[in-house]
């Protein structure tokens, strides 16, 4: 929720990418994800990663937020199932590990870097789109990918009650804990969590049936439209041309 | 079990969007046919939920925690089809707003989860389940295995698909370009955590919901035990055609022969003939990590490899020369058994049948 918070904050500020039309962006952004999955050197996957860099200052996007909120994380994961490659991916051996005797390979250490700055790169990129654009607009955004409206509306209202039982979780657990004194026991704590998913389960169908009984009763009649309020101004055609020559290049730099 | 961006080659990614399409085509039709308009909220409520239970730390015995992913809870609620979607929504939103899970991926993560973890889970609770009624313990105890088995089947293809990515993509100097680690680390390494904890926390929620829903409102577990009021003829209640799902099949077996790529030995499926053959000897060793193969095959191999001869051996018939459609020709006549099987099966376990003996 603080994420969602701070997501939509950051989306109001006036930066760089705030300021261009969110079809643009999600149009860019996934270019220049497929240039980081097609890409098959790491200079490519490193100039990406230093692009997304670049973007996410010049809106306004501080590189703590980016390491506190991402990096850290994406590293901690991906770098645990990148270490044994290191040593298991045959190949030249580059050095021996002092003390342990385990030898790393040049394909080894190659094959983690291109991990790691695939990851970083695509996670980053990703990370940008969502920061900088409401995610009412990137759902609508997604329109003009002809994905249908019935799951843009889908996907919209799931974002909202994913809050709202998000909140009715958090409330349950609270009332939960300031009714317990001390530790309880393992097969009481699985037992109370299961009662909470169940009355969250419960509670989602009852909302459910109400959610239906009032889009019904203002007309809902399971046809769905989306708004589309958007409009390109002479900078939006910049920065989509700007994305298709970034992505074209990135991908030519990373064909071999 | 969320693959992020960068562990599957675009190759992989496209195929699996491509594999997860024809079952979200398939279940939004017949998902619509039966839910008309209460089809948008029922799905965004329960994605909503899928997402949030995603989150509930489990404790587990022997003091670790893990979490669950719902999609048994999912199958068991709202059925198969109406599952595939709505955990497919909660995979995308976790994706694209919380970074869990790639959006080149995002195929992937549908087609293991919502697609073969949906299917897989309502297919072990409606064998297990049978037709006990909804208060009965049976049914906990089967969606508490349904959740096991759907977690345990999606690492599985989660895995695989990560054992995929070094044999096929590789850059000029053999250092792998996506996941690196071969089927031989990538299996047992994914299937060591969901076997025990990712399964078991599974297994914890799934039963331990379905219980407590028995004790409160049992009827939320009508649809997915089939128990629903049968929908009036001609509303198209059954849902869409499966022309899709045969279109995916026909694209599979023109596939077949991909298995030809695959380079070396497939490990354990040697012939006794092999372990006299210098070269087969040395993919066997090359497969087990080095291990050198017994100097003569095993007797209890030799002699019962000659109890039954296969009329099709290697996936080709003599008279057929090209090893390519041999293998078509084998994937259209395999389907095609399977096909004819459940055909008769279905046959044989009909009630009319029975019905109609008795009468005549």
């Amino acid at each position: 929720m603080d994420r969602a918070r701070e997501a939509e904050r950051r989306a109001g500020t006036r930066g760089l990418l705030q300021q261009l039309d969110p079809r643009v962006k999600l149009a860019g952004v996934l270019a220049l994800v497929a240039a980081v999955a097609l890409a098959r050197n790491l200079a490519t996957l490193a100039f990406l990663l230093l692009l997304a860099v670049v973007a996410a200052s010049a809106s306004r996007l501080p590189l703590r937020l980016l390491v506190t909120r991402l990096w850290l994380g994406t590293l901690a994961f991906t770098g645990i199932i990148a270490l044994p490659a290191l040593f298991t991916t045959p190949g030249q051996e580059w050095f021996t590990l002092p003390g342990a005797g385990l030898i790393v390979t040049v394909q080894g250490a190659t094959s983690a870097a291109y991990l790691l700055l695939r990851v970083l790169g695509a996670a980053t990129l990703a990370f940008l789109l969502v920061f900088t654009t409401p995610w009412t607009h990137v759902l609508k955004a997604l329109r003009t990918f002809r994905v249908p409206a019935v799951a843009v509306v889908v996907l919209g209202m799931t974002w909202r009650y994913i809050l709202v039982l998000l909140q009715a979780a958090h409330a349950m657990f609270d009332a939960r804990r300031s009714r317990t004194v001390g530790p309880l026991p393992g097969p009481v704590r699985r037992r109370t969590t299961a009662a909470a998913a169940g009355v969250l389960l419960e509670r989602s169908m009852r909302l459910s049936q109400d959610v239906f009984l009032a889009m019904q009763s203002r007309g809902f009649r399971g046809e769905v439209h989306v708004a589309d309020q958007f409009r390109m101004r002479p900078r939006d055609w910049a920065a989509l041309g700007a994305f298709a020559v970034l992505a074209t290049l990135c991908v030519w730099m990373g064909r071999q | 079990m969320h693959i992020p961006d960068g562990y599957l080659s675009p190759l992989t990614s496209a195929a699996l969007y491509a594999g997860a399409a024809p079952f979200w085509y398939v279940a939004l039709r017949r998902v619509r046919a039966a839910l008309h308009t209460r089809l948008v909220p029922l799905l965004s409520l329960f994605a909503a939920f899928s997402f949030v239970v995603m989150m509930f730390n489990i404790p587990l015995p022997g003091g670790t925690t893990g979490h669950a992913t719902g999609v048994a809870l999912a199958a068991v609620v709202l059925g198969p089809w109406a599952s595939v979607l709505a955990i497919s929504v909660a995979l995308a939103i976790q994706a694209f707003f919380f970074g869990d899970g790639g959006i080149t991926t995002l195929g992937a993560n549908c087609f293991n989860m919502a697609v073969a973890g949906s299917l897989a889970a309502w297919a072990v609770y409606r064998a297990v389940a049978g037709n006990a009624p909804l208060s009965s313990p049976r049914r906990a105890m089967a969606a508490g295995l349904a959740g096991y088995v759907a977690v345990n089947l999606a690492a599985l293809l989660t895995a695989i698909e990560f054992g995929l990515q070094p044999m096929f993509f590789a850059d000029a100097s053999g250092a792998p370009l996506y996941a690196p680690y071969p089927l031989r680390i990538a299996v047992p390494a994914m299937m060591l955590g969901h076997l025990t904890i990712a399964g078991l926390a599974e297994l914890v929620v799934s039963a331990g919901v379905v219980a407590f829903i028995q004790r409160s409102d049992p009827s939320l577990l009508a649809r997915g035990a089939g128990m629903t009021a049968p929908a009036a003829p001609g509303n198209g209640a059954r849902g869409g055609s499966l022309r899709p799902l045969w279109a995916g099949l026909g694209i599979l077996m023109v596939l077949a022969p991909l298995g030809i790529l695959a380079a070396g030995t497939a490990w354990g499926e040697w012939a006794a003939e092999d372990f006299n053959d210098p070269a087969a000897r040395q993919e066997i060793a090359d497969a087990s990590l080095g291990v050198a193969p017994p100097a003569a095959a095993p007797s209890g191999l030799d002699r019962l490899s000659a109890v039954w001869t296969a009329p099709w051996p290697d996936y080709a018939p003599p008279f057929v020369r090209s090893a390519r459609f041999g293998y078509v020709l084998s994937a259209v006549l395999g389907v095609g058994l399977v096909i004819l099987a459940f055909l008769l099966l279905e046959r044989l376990g009909r009630p009319g049948r029975r019905e109609g003996q008795a009468s005549g």
